[in-house]
């Protein structure tokens, strides 16, 4: 639907950005784009920098020069929850979910990043405060329908399993009404079943009008579910294009497979 | 070894049971029961039944401490429990609370206690957010440290201040106005009516006429007043507790509890809640502490807000089972009234004390009452080990 469309609208735009830790650069003037609908790949060999790109776009860590824009609002020193009431969400690498909470109340607590409810709404059950009851759990129950996990919905997210915990993942991250969503290696520790579900899951998400960032190791997932891909190496963009440049592309080739005949890993 | 944690988990187990038959009952069953317990409670110090009764020492007062101690947990119990928080330095919202009414009623001005009352719940919560706003950048342990500082600092603050009363503190604080007429004050009460009490003989009960208790009629003799304001207090901040937790905020606050930066990064402004649950745990610690010190006693000194308080008020929230509200009040009860039912063995109170908790973080870290969902993980991880070890048996049978 939005390949239509002749001139797509940048949603994100990284520009210029360089990170230093010290002596160490991190990020070397990087600059890409994502556009409105599609499916960015975000790919590199480990230590290229992609998770720094990440906690960059989400506030985690501050760029030393250039700066992030998301529909033309600057990122630059945004508290992180603002940057995600902007419209920018994610799901980390390393799962990090409310453990004790149950699976609904996780998506709910991402439902509530736009509820204007307070301690007042709360004490005295104004109207408020039950309309956007209802509405966060309608919308938390809705996704988990999405994301496949419903029938689990009362259970303590530490219970749920690995791949459930994905989703539950990427479930949360969507109630926070993102217009970008970013997942970090959303298939890490998966075997090839559940890839291809992830996939699907993935095109879906985007299907529901969401743009959506993926980082990923695994390159016949992000060969397969993305539209575009910027390859990183070394804290510098070696290339951008679509799978099929990106896969003939020489430097992204010796990224990944190295130069060195010997050094086929 | 496994016997004690088992009859431990298995108050867990009881408790939901009871809940569960609570929640199956229709809604005309559960509110009768709710009024039922309630008139129980308010009666109990009337009731005085026998195994539960202190025989030396005022009933009265020591139910009224009971009560004090749990609303100090249900308050502290938001800020470790809800938000995980860990705060040792919750006498000192304790002390501030006290002194404002304090000097309202007595020392400087002659405000009435249901006045100054407010006052002194909004100065405890102001002071809750002077503190917090700097301190809550910090975490974990470091908090732990500062607010532990803190309760010493108004401690010392107050033992130096002149217009506190220094060291000698503040005595003969106004009582709440008595409502009743006492038309020949030294001798009548004042009160609305008399009820009186129960005696017993072994266990056939009796009434005693000789020892009346005269409703809403606060003065020195007769602690049993005062236990029913600060019951009515608790019960108020409960069903507060309860509205507020079941909300967006309660579930801010657990999220930021469980894993701040994750809880940040979907948009909940984590700093704001934490300092929320500050002020909110201040401003019932200064409930409390108002409460005491316009109590039978009237009288408040630094050395009544000793850090080994700040201890206890934390002990009674873990005791209990962190994060769950009937937990802290289980807890705080526990903690103040266990020391005064055997008061034989006053000498060694501490001893035993410390022994309970030993016993309490071996066998059961979560508390006597922890949350029900931390009850369900436990026992989910406990079947999956139960299943680990049983296959491994299995092989060795086969």
């Amino acid at each position: 639907m939005p390949d239509t469309t002749p001139a797509k609208k940048a949603l994100l735009e990284v520009d210029d950005v360089t990170i230093k830790f010290g002596g160490l650069t991190a990020m070397d003037s990087v600059s890409f784009q994502i556009r409105e609908g599609e499916i960015l790949g975000l790919i590199g060999p480990n230590g290229a920098g992609k998770t720094t790109c990440f906690n960059v776009m989400t506030g985690v860590y501050q760029a030393t020069s250039g700066e992030v824009r998301l529909d033309g609002v600057s990122l630059a020193g945004r508290r992180r929850h603002k940057i995600t009431q902007l419209g920018l969400a994610r799901t980390f690498q390393n799962i990090r979910l409310f453990k004790s909470m149950t699976v609904l109340e996780n998506v709910m607590v991402g439902a509530d990043a736009h509820s204007k409810v307070g301690f007042f709404d709360a004490l005295f059950r104004l109207p408020r405060h039950r309309r956007t009851e209802e509405e966060a759990l309608a919308k938390a129950k809705g996704l988990l329908d999405l994301v496949g996990i419903k029938a689990r919905h009362d259970e303590l997210a530490a219970n749920l399993s690995y791949g459930e915990q994905r989703r539950l993942e990427i479930a949360r991250a969507m109630a926070t009404g993102p217009k970008l969503l970013c997942l970090d290696e959303p298939a890490a520790g998966f075997n090839p079943a559940e890839k291809v579900q992830l996939m699907q899951l993935i095109k879906k998400v985007r299907d529901q009008g969401y743009t959506v960032l993926l980082i990923e190791h695994d390159m016949k997932l992000v060969m397969g579910v993305t539209d575009r891909i910027v390859v990183l190496e070394f804290g510098k963009k070696i290339a951008e294009g679509t799978p099929a440049e990106i896969r003939d592309n020489p430097a992204v080739i010796a990224a990944y497979l190295g130069v060195d005949e010997e050094d086929a890993s | 070894m496994s016997a004690m944690s088992t009859t431990l988990s298995g108050i867990g187990r009881r408790w939901d049971g009871v809940v569960d038959r609570y929640n199956a009952l229709p809604k005309p069953a559960r509110l009768g029961l709710v009024i039922l317990f309630a008139a129980f409670v308010y009666l109990l110090p009337l009731l005085r039944p026998p195994i539960l009764t202190t025989n030396n020492i005022d009933f009265g007062g020591v139910m009224f401490s009971v009560a004090a101690f749990a609303l100090v947990a249900v308050g502290l119990n938001i800020v470790i429990g809800y938000a995980g928080l860990l705060d040792l330095g919750y006498v000192g919202f304790y002390a501030v609370g006290a002194y404002t009414t304090g000097v309202l009623t007595t020392y400087h001005w002659h405000w009435p206690f249901f006045l100054a009352l407010p006052l002194a719940i909004a100065v405890t919560m102001v002071t809750g957010v002077i503190l917090g706003a700097p301190t809550l950048r910090v975490r974990g342990d470091y908090l732990a440290i500062v607010t532990l500082g803190f309760g010493e600092i108004i401690r010392i603050t107050v033992k130096n201040v002149e217009w506190v009363g220094a060291s000698a503190g503040i005595k003969d604080i106004s009582h709440p106005n008595t409502i009743g007429a006492a038309p020949n004050p030294p001798f009548d009460r004042g009160g609305m009516f008399d009820v009186p009490r129960l005696q017993w003989d072994g266990i056939i009960p009796s009434l005693d006429r000789d020892h009346p208790t005269a409703v809403l009629a606060f003065g020195a003799v007769d602690a049993i007043p005062y236990y029913w304001v600060i019951l009515t207090a608790l019960i108020l901040v409960l069903v507060g507790d309860r509205l507020v937790k079941s909300s967006r905020v309660g579930r801010a606050w657990e999220a930021t509890r469980e894993d701040e930066d994750a809880a940040e990064l979907m948009g909940v402004p984590t700093f704001k809640y934490k300092l929320m649950a500050f002020a909110l745990g201040a401003a019932i610690g200064g409930l409390s502490g108002a409460f005491y010190a316009s109590g039978q006693g009237g009288y408040i000194s630094p050395d009544s807000f000793p850090l080994l308080l700040s201890m206890l008020f934390v002990a009674a929230v873990i005791v209990g089972g962190s994060g769950n509200r009937w937990g802290a009040i289980v807890g705080g009860a526990l903690v103040a009234y266990l020391p005064e039912r055997f008061r034989e063995f006053a000498d060694y109170r501490l001893l035993f004390f410390g022994l309970a908790l030993s016993v309490l973080a071996i066998w059961r870290p979560e508390g006597l009452l922890p949350p029900r969902r931390s009850r369900r993980a436990k026992a989910v991880e406990a079947e999956i080990e139960a299943l680990e070890e049983g296959a491994l048996e299995g092989s060795t049978h086969a």
